[in-house]
């Protein structure tokens, strides 16, 4: 689907221009670091300006350079630029920054600050960026082997809490496990065809079921699978969105998945185009699964940020429901879907960090009781974020769940669509215990939460945006089509 | 392409309103009140064009607007109203009105979000009602919960939040299957236009599947037996207003999904399932009535005898087929489908003002039970005369709305089968019998216990409030012409849907 053209066409000014968002991230975490070492001390804040700047040249540099609707190969083949690249390379630009924005309070007040945090958060942003452009089996796994471990960095990042230790122990020993899977998977694979190129893998893997091939592509799924959070590889997704500090969740839960959407696009609907009927099935039993054990498991959650892991299991079933329709229209009903809860759980851990204070982690569920007396703004964005994630209507969620569903039913699977909508009910609930608390429940002894004015202009940007998108959703639809043809 | 015009007002004007309200906050409950109370107003003021301009006897749909909303999944913002749609919406905007000034004084408790939900609850209601898009339908039909979930949650009795939640995940059930058989007709029609789905042609499997998600969809809505359960929870536990519009408008969409989407939609599969139909309505009417008639509660009676009411519309929506089958007169089923349409109204009307009552009554003693009751006309003269009215209106009473609604219906049953119409003649007794003992021991009789006999008696908004809502019911009672005149045609063409198969081949 992504057209399998061996040569791309003419490249317009070089091709290193169009490398520039990996360029340019390269060097500013390199700068940065230096900065970082022999100014950094001091100066309150330095490194994250450093970082917002480094961001917004990135964002102004790609705008100028690196956005092609063409499809280019650089590198000999193994990078591939095209126009989804470049929609999802902008997005993760945004995406890292607001979420900069809201942590850095969060880290401040915790002592952390060291200038490693922001340069791990731009080499695990130039991870999911080599990613996105992968074109070889070499490129994706190096991709991915440098967003995972800065990930497993940042994790850890907290030295005195044995929480998030154990959260980093457990993401490491599982996560080089998913890399050894997926290293075999790919071995396997290169065995069959004798080439590392995916633009060649998509061509050659076309024969029928093939017990090798299918072996293959099964150690691919399932490190995909983990990669996602996708049950039965789902258990290291609660242990480390409680464990890690708030605002590495944040990182995970957004950013992070833009990478593993890229991961999916590049390795299964790109290089195992030709085989589709194999990896598809193995899709939807993940999806089905995980469609129900994040919704079941996180009406039992107490911790908020445990919630929405379990809730990210659910959402990540959706992603791989569009994925298994095996389709164009399904491909872009997984990036809508992955967008619009970029979007959402951006301000929803943006507003879990705006309620934490210094000496305390909003992190109990019970900890929102009464925020409607006690905050009724933040209580209301709440409101419409947590009715987003649940998918209903004015917010972008409905439209991600609506795409979704319309794919499935597009490709004549009406039971699995069916059984998609009856989970989100059972979603439903957990959302609406948030809503719940906040508005039915008396807020006791709780605070008022601090003003921070800057942090609530952006969260309030943030949610507007979630409204807008679901009042107006068609500049974002018609984007996401345009996209991936 | 039309441009934006007065449906859009009626719909944007009252949300807008509510978001003013919104902001004025808490703390300046004053003016959030009168914010309120202007912009339902303005709103009910943006109606009388609407009913002005209404041409009589077309079945087109008029005041359209239709503008490019979502070109990537072909879905239109297009609105426009027929003589079923109407008399919702206005009925929708002369409720509001009464809900805010019930709550003038009652409500001290986060009053600006109050009147804020339900001002974005009206919006969203019309909305509802004129959406001539499916897509556009269903944004609005699904964004309506959101506000109701709040309204019943903060401002309910003891147990609002187990009501809420049940109400929130039964309605949203039925909905989602709603939204399946709407993308699959969307698939097969490429366009979301609720036109060109009725007149897509369906096999007879796809109807039946289709009808049965609408049905999940709308019955829980209405509410029908056996889905009705939510209904006594939610309406107990929400504030009068809440009870209010829960009960006026909220119930009436299922009703009008059924005329709007089941008939025209899959009419072969509701000829094929009538029988299953007009059993649930029956059982509705017969059962529910007298489930109603033990009740302790007054909420919960006022809200069984919804129920059973409710149990007409689907009745008379139904029995086209039976009537057709027994005797072929067209005159017959327009009887019914009329029937349906203007019980909604009343319904709407007189259960809200009932709900209203009872606000005034609880808002003075604080209870609802009705043997906490008892003379209550010796202390409060005006309200008992106003309770009885409504009361004896909520039973059939010649002369008030609720008599034309059920008279039409019946007369209809009896067309289709003797047992029929005995079936559902039968709640014109059950149903005057817990009315009136109703009325016997909260009303009259002895004053019951020192705190009634302390009770003041209606203060001039509330007695405004009556009053108009007792005029309305009067006036609909006694010369329902008008209204009747608005709906013919409309109902005339949806027969013709109706009876039109849509199997492959058969046209």
């Amino acid at each position: 689907m992504m057209g399998a053209a061996l040569s791309g066409g003419m490249l317009p000014s070089g091709p290193l221009m169009l490398a520039i968002p990996e360029i340019s991230l390269a060097c500013a975490a390199c700068l940065i670091l230096l900065c970082d070492v022999y100014f950094g001390a001091g100066r309150r804040g330095l490194t994250a300006t450093l970082t917002m700047v480094a961001l917004t040249v990135g964002v102004a540099l790609t705008g100028q350079y690196g956005l092609t609707t063409q499809r280019f190969l650089l590198f000999n083949g193994l990078y591939v630029t095209d126009s989804l690249a470049g929609f999802l390379k902008m997005g993760g630009f945004v995406a890292m920054a607001t979420a900069v924005f809201y942590s850095q309070d969060y880290l401040e007040q915790r002592g952390m600050r060291g200038g490693e945090y922001y340069v791990l958060c731009l080499t695990a942003l130039l991870g999911i960026f080599v990613l996105i452009s992968a074109n070889s089996l070499l490129t994706v796994y190096l991709g991915l082997e440098l967003l995972s471990l800065s990930l497993y960095a940042l994790v850890a990042f907290d030295r005195d809490s044995g929480i998030a230790a154990e959260a980093a122990i457990k993401y490491f020993v599982l996560g080089a496990i998913a890399s050894g899977v997926l290293l075999y998977g790919m071995s396997m694979l290169y065995g069959l065809t004798g080439t590392l190129d995916l633009d060649q893998l998509s061509n050659t893997v076309r024969r029928g079921p093939d017990a090798a091939l299918m072996i293959g592509i099964a150690f691919v799924v399932a490190a995909i699978a983990f990669k996602f959070g996708a049950v039965p590889f789902h258990m290291w997704v609660p242990d480390v969105y409680q464990g890690a500090p708030t605002s590495v969740t944040l990182y995970i839960a957004t950013v992070s998945n833009l990478g593993s959407f890229a991961l999916i696009l590049r390795l299964l609907t790109h290089g195992m185009a030709g085989a589709p009927a194999i990896w598809t099935q193995m899709l939807m039993a993940l999806a089905v699964l995980s469609l129900l054990v994040g919704n079941l498991g996180a009406i039992a959650q107490t911790n908020i940020k445990r919630m929405l892991a379990y809730s990210a299991i659910a959402n990540a079933g959706f992603v791989l429901l569009g994925f298994a329709t095996g389709n164009t229209s399904g491909y872009q009903a997984a990036l809508i879907f992955t967008v619009a809860y970029v979007i959402t759980t951006l301000a929803s851990f943006g507003m879990i960090l705006m309620l934490s204070r210094s000496g305390f982690e909003h992190e109990e569920i019970a900890d929102f009781k009464g925020l409607a007396t006690r905050d009724p703004l933040l209580a209301a964005m709440m409101l419409a974020l947590m009715f987003s994630t649940a998918g209903v209507p004015p917010f972008v969620g409905f439209w991600a769940k609506l795409w979704i569903i319309q794919a499935l039913l597009g490709g004549g699977h009406v039971w699995l669509a069916t059984f998609a909508v009856l989970v989100s009910v059972i979603g439903a609930f957990y959302y609406l215990r948030v809503v719940w608390y906040m508005y039915f429940d008396a807020p006791g002894e709780r605070p008022v939460p601090e003003a921070r004015p800057r942090m609530r202009l952006i969260l309030l940007l943030n949610t507007a945006a979630v409204t807008l998108l679901g009042l107006l959703p068609n500049t974002l639809l018609s984007i996401c089509q345009r996209v991936i043809p | 392409m039309q441009q934006l015009g007065l449906l859009s007002v009626v719909i944007w004007l009252p949300i807008a309103g509510g978001l003013v309200t919104l902001g004025f906050g808490d703390q300046r409950a004053r003016a959030a009140r009168w914010a309120a109370l202007v912009s339902s107003l303005l709103t009910l003021a943006a109606c009388v064009p609407l009913y002005a301009g209404f041409a009589d006897g077309t079945a087109k749909f008029q005041f359209i607007e239709r503008l490019a909303w979502i070109p990537a999944l072909r879905s239109q913002y297009y609105l426009g109203v027929d003589g079923i749609s109407l008399p919702l919406i206005l009925l929708t905007a002369f409720m509001t009105v009464p809900v805010i000034i019930a709550g003038w004084s009652e409500i001290d408790k986060r009053p600006a979000q109050y009147y804020a939900a339900f001002l974005i609850m009206e919006g969203l209601m019309i909305g509802v009602f004129s959406a001539l898009d499916s897509l556009l339908f269903y944004f609005f039909w699904e964004a309506m919960l959101i506000p109701m979930f709040v309204i019943i949650g903060v401002w309910g009795g003891p147990r609002r939040v187990y009501a809420t939640l049940k109400f929130f995940l039964y309605t949203f059930l039925g909905s989602v299957l709603m939204l399946v058989a709407l993308i699959y007709l969307y698939l097969k029609t490429g366009d979301y236009s609720i036109a060109a789905m009725q007149q897509l042609p369906l096999t007879l499997t796809e109807q039946r599947w289709i009808f049965i998600a609408f049905l999940l969809a709308f019955a829980v809505k209405v509410p029908m037996w056996p889905v009705h359960t939510w209904l006594p929870d939610a309406h107990v536990e929400a504030p009068t207003g809440g009870s209010v519009i829960l009960a006026a408008i909220m119930l009436k969409m299922g009703g009008y999904g059924l005329l709007r989407f089941s008939l025209p939609i899959t009419p072969d599969a509701s000829h094929e399932l009538d029988w299953l139909m007009v059993a649930l309505s029956l059982i509705a009417i017969v059962y529910i009535a007298f489930v109603a008639l033990v009740q302790q509660d007054m909420k919960k009676l006022v809200a069984y005898s919804s129920i059973a009411h409710m149990g007409f519309v689907t009745l008379g929506a139904f029995l086209v087929f039976y009537i057709m089958a027994a005797t072929g007169s067209a005159q017959g089923a327009v009887n019914g489908l009329d029937g349906a349409l203007v019980q909604m109204i009343s319904h709407g009307l007189i259960s809200g003002a009932l709900f209203l009552c009872i606000g005034v009554m609880y808002g003075r003693l604080h209870t609802r039970e009705i043997s906490a009751y008892g003379g209550v006309i010796n202390v409060m003269p005006r309200f008992g005369a106003f309770m009885v009215l409504f009361a004896l209106a909520n039973s059939g009473l010649p002369g008030t709305s609720g008599f034309i609604g059920e008279f039409l219906v019946i007369l209809a049953s009896f067309k289709a089968s003797f047992w029929f119409a005995l079936l559902a003649a039968s709640i014109l007794v059950v149903g005057a019998a817990y009315n009136l003992w109703l009325v016997k021991r909260v009303i009259f009789g002895e004053v019951a216990n020192p705190q009634v006999a302390k009770m003041q008696d209606l203060n001039p908004r509330e007695f405004l409030v009556l009053g108009v809502l007792a005029l309305a019911v009067l006036l609909l009672g006694i010369w329902p012409a008008p209204m009747l005149n608005m709906m013919e045609a409309s109902v005339q063409h949806l027969l013709q849907q109706i009876l039109t198969s849509k199997l492959p081949g058969a046209a």
